[in-house]
């Protein structure tokens, strides 16, 4: 007996049947695509997540103000106001004897509001910072330059504008040394930055950086920042600052007991694994669900090959009579569950791969830092599972034609 | 010359279980078949001659009793072991033909050949397809054949593995009897060229081709005789030409 003689029995018989056949296969064809293109969609949105938390500048940690969980997210997330995080904080920790491996630091206040230059007028996002804001978010200025942390004490009303910010006041007019006025107060453009695109889920292009005691005192009319950033000179003293920011924070606001913190600190590190924790569970949650169809691929499967078996009774019954064993019957009926499973594997492997380019490309086209992933992997493993299903599925109605009787099956009507 | 025992039953009894209903079909059967034979076993529907048939042609087993294949007792043979026997020693020609559907002539034939532990010998099939002369249909589907011709094809795959007996269950019962005359002709050829050809009829007719006529009633042999007036398939055709 050749295995060779058995695969073409069985290909035969698939192909006497082609449309059944097909429809059997559909089954596993939507189940690994559906495995396939949540695999590598799942792998495109971590990265663009990942890629957005990298990109607001390696070596960061962040203050917010106010206590939170471990885990959990600092309570601005939540839309809760705390005023405990001041100036004079930062300044602290500017101090080297405190904080001895920061680099710079800098406040954030966010605000809308319109701004107009001659008769142009935008919804401007404006944003209070530090001077060491391009250092923080390693960005410099493309035309001009930004302000110094003596203009920001003293209050001066400079602005720097993002990209598009520029591009939809002065369209394509020189905007250095114009005024221009953010919520009604004048404001004289220093500087213009580059086309930076969206980082840290923000797009920086409409922003218009002013001074943050400027937008606290004239805009917002507050004295708290609202978010702080600062850079740590080396990975491998993230974990010291963290300790030397918490100490300095806790002298500043007079706290003896850690319990009793009102600030949040997050490094990168621990934002990015967040992250990954949170979308890897998401991941094979939707993996989980997508493999149930291919179960449901399975059990149709099963359910053809138990009707193939009943039609083929009489064929069984002959096979057996000319001298056919019962595990060559069993072999048969499973190669033939198994080229179903595997032909439709792969052609869900293309299938899907091929959809979760056209994804990638869509997503790209959009602007997204999206990375196509499709792991030889996943490849690998959506094969061997469609094996396995045709080898899981097949086997009972193997068993039921190779336990027929010959005599019973030759005159099964 | 010496004659060879082939087949040889010794008190067999063959009963059917079902549902703890046991109906006894054959009982204390002696039976002797020598090489070279040409013998009909004739009988009225359910008088069990299929069942001896069947236990003869290694396709079902014995309640009690001892079966002889060639002077082996075979009686305790495993399922498997049986289908090798069928694939050496036996061919079969069943009343519904039972071709593979939507296959090639040369493929029907060659079925027992993919079973069978030797290297598949091509020429084997050709040569048995020849034999009962369908070569011009070789590549033809097998439902693309008349009645008498799938007949045919059925014996050149009896005929393939160049077994010691044939049996055939009813061959012309789905024939008319023009096709049933040609099959007969082509068992009587291949029994003077020394097959021995075990037939299942239930026609007085078809029996009298036979050399030897077994009869059975009820599980029972009832008559067992030599063939006095046996009918020749070729004759009658020249005859009725």
């Amino acid at each position: 007996m050749q295995i060779s003689s058995l695969f073409k029995i069985s290909y035969t018989a698939l192909l006497a049947k082609k449309s059944r056949t097909f429809l059997t296969m559909l089954g596993i064809i939507i189940g690994i695509s559906s495995v396939i293109i949540i695999m590598s969609v799942g792998a495109g949105a971590q990265s663009l997540i990942v890629n957005q938390i990298k990109s607001t500048g390696s070596n960061l940690i962040a203050i917010f103000p106010g206590k939170s969980e471990e885990k959990g997210p600092p309570p601005s997330v939540m839309g809760i106001v705390n005023t405990k995080l001041k100036n004079e904080d930062l300044i602290a920790l500017r101090d080297k004897g405190r904080v001895p491996h920061i680099v710079a630091v800098t406040g954030y206040n966010r605000g809308v509001g319109s701004v107009t230059w001659r008769d142009q007028e935008i919804d401007g996002n404006f944003v209070g910072v530090s001077s060491d804001y391009p250092l923080v978010e390693d960005a410099q200025v493309d035309v001009g330059r930004f302000f110094t942390e003596e203009e920001n004490n003293s209050l001066v009303r400079v602005a720097i504008l993002g990209s598009k910010a520029k591009e939809d006041l002065f369209s394509d007019q020189d905007a250095l040394g114009q005024m221009i006025k953010i919520k009604k107060v004048a404001f004289s453009v220093i500087g213009v930055m580059p086309a930076r695109g969206t980082k840290g889920f923000q797009n920086q292009d409409n922003l218009i950086f002013i001074p943050g005691k400027t937008a606290q005192k004239l805009l917002l009319g507050i004295n708290y920042v609202s978010l702080a950033r600062v850079k740590v000179d080396d990975e491998a003293n993230i974990d010291q600052t963290l300790e030397d920011i918490a100490a300095t924070l806790r002298e500043e606001h007079k706290i003896d007991n850690p319990v009793d913190d009102d600030f949040t600190m997050r490094s990168q590190r621990d934002a990015l694994n967040m992250l990954l924790a949170v979308t890897d569970a998401l991941k094979f949650f939707l993996t989980a669900i997508a493999a149930i169809s291919l179960i449901v691929g399975g059990v149709g499967i099963m359910n053809i090959m138990l009707v193939a078996v009943s039609e083929r009774t009489r064929e069984i019954g002959l096979r057996k009579a000319v001298g056919a064993k019962n595990d060559i019957i069993l072999t048969q009926f499973l190669i033939e569950a198994v080229i179903i499973t595997l032909i439709g594997g792969l052609a869900g492997v293309i299938f899907g791969s091929g959809l979760a380019i056209l994804i990638a490309l869509v997503a790209r086209y959009l602007g997204y830092s999206w990375d196509l992933v499709i792991s030889i992997n996943s490849i690998f493993l959506a094969t061997s599972i469609s094996v396995i299903i045709g080898l899981i599925f097949g086997l009972y109605p193997a068993q039921r034609a190779a336990k027929l009787n010959p005599i019973e099956a030759l005159h099964y009507e | 010359m010496e004659k060879i025992s082939l087949i040889k039953l010794v008190n067999i009894s063959k009963d059917y279980v079902n549902e703890e209903v046991t109906t006894p079909v054959l009982h204390d059967i002696n039976l002797e078949i020598y090489q070279g034979e040409f013998v009909a076993i004739m009988g009225p529907s359910g008088s069990g001659k299929s069942t001896l048939m069947h236990i003869m042609g290694f396709l079902d087993k014995l309640t009690a009793g001892q079966y002889f294949f060639k002077g082996k007792d075979i009686s305790n043979l495993n399922e498997d072991q049986l289908a090798d026997i069928r694939n050496t020693e036996v061919g079969f020609v069943f009343q519904a033909f039972n071709l593979l559907p939507r296959t090639s002539v040369y493929d029907n034939v060659k079925l027992p050949l993919i079973y069978a532990k030797k290297k598949i010998d091509n020429n084997q099939a050709i040569k048995a397809i020849k034999s009962v002369g369908l070569y011009h249909r070789l590549n033809n589907l097998s439902n693309q054949l008349s009645g008498g011709e799938k007949q045919r094809v059925a014996i050149a795959r009896a005929l393939v593995n160049e077994p010691l007996i044939i049996f055939a269950d009813e061959p012309t019962g789905n024939l008319d009897s023009k096709s049933g005359k040609q099959i007969m002709e082509i068992l009587q050829d291949l029994n003077d060229a020394g097959k021995t050809i075990i037939l299942v009829t239930h026609e007085q007719y078809t029996a009298e081709h036979a050399k030897r006529i077994i009869r059975i009633r009820d599980g029972n042999i009832v008559g067992d005789h030599k063939v006095e007036q046996r009918l020749f398939a070729k004759m009658e055709e020249k005859l009725t030409k």
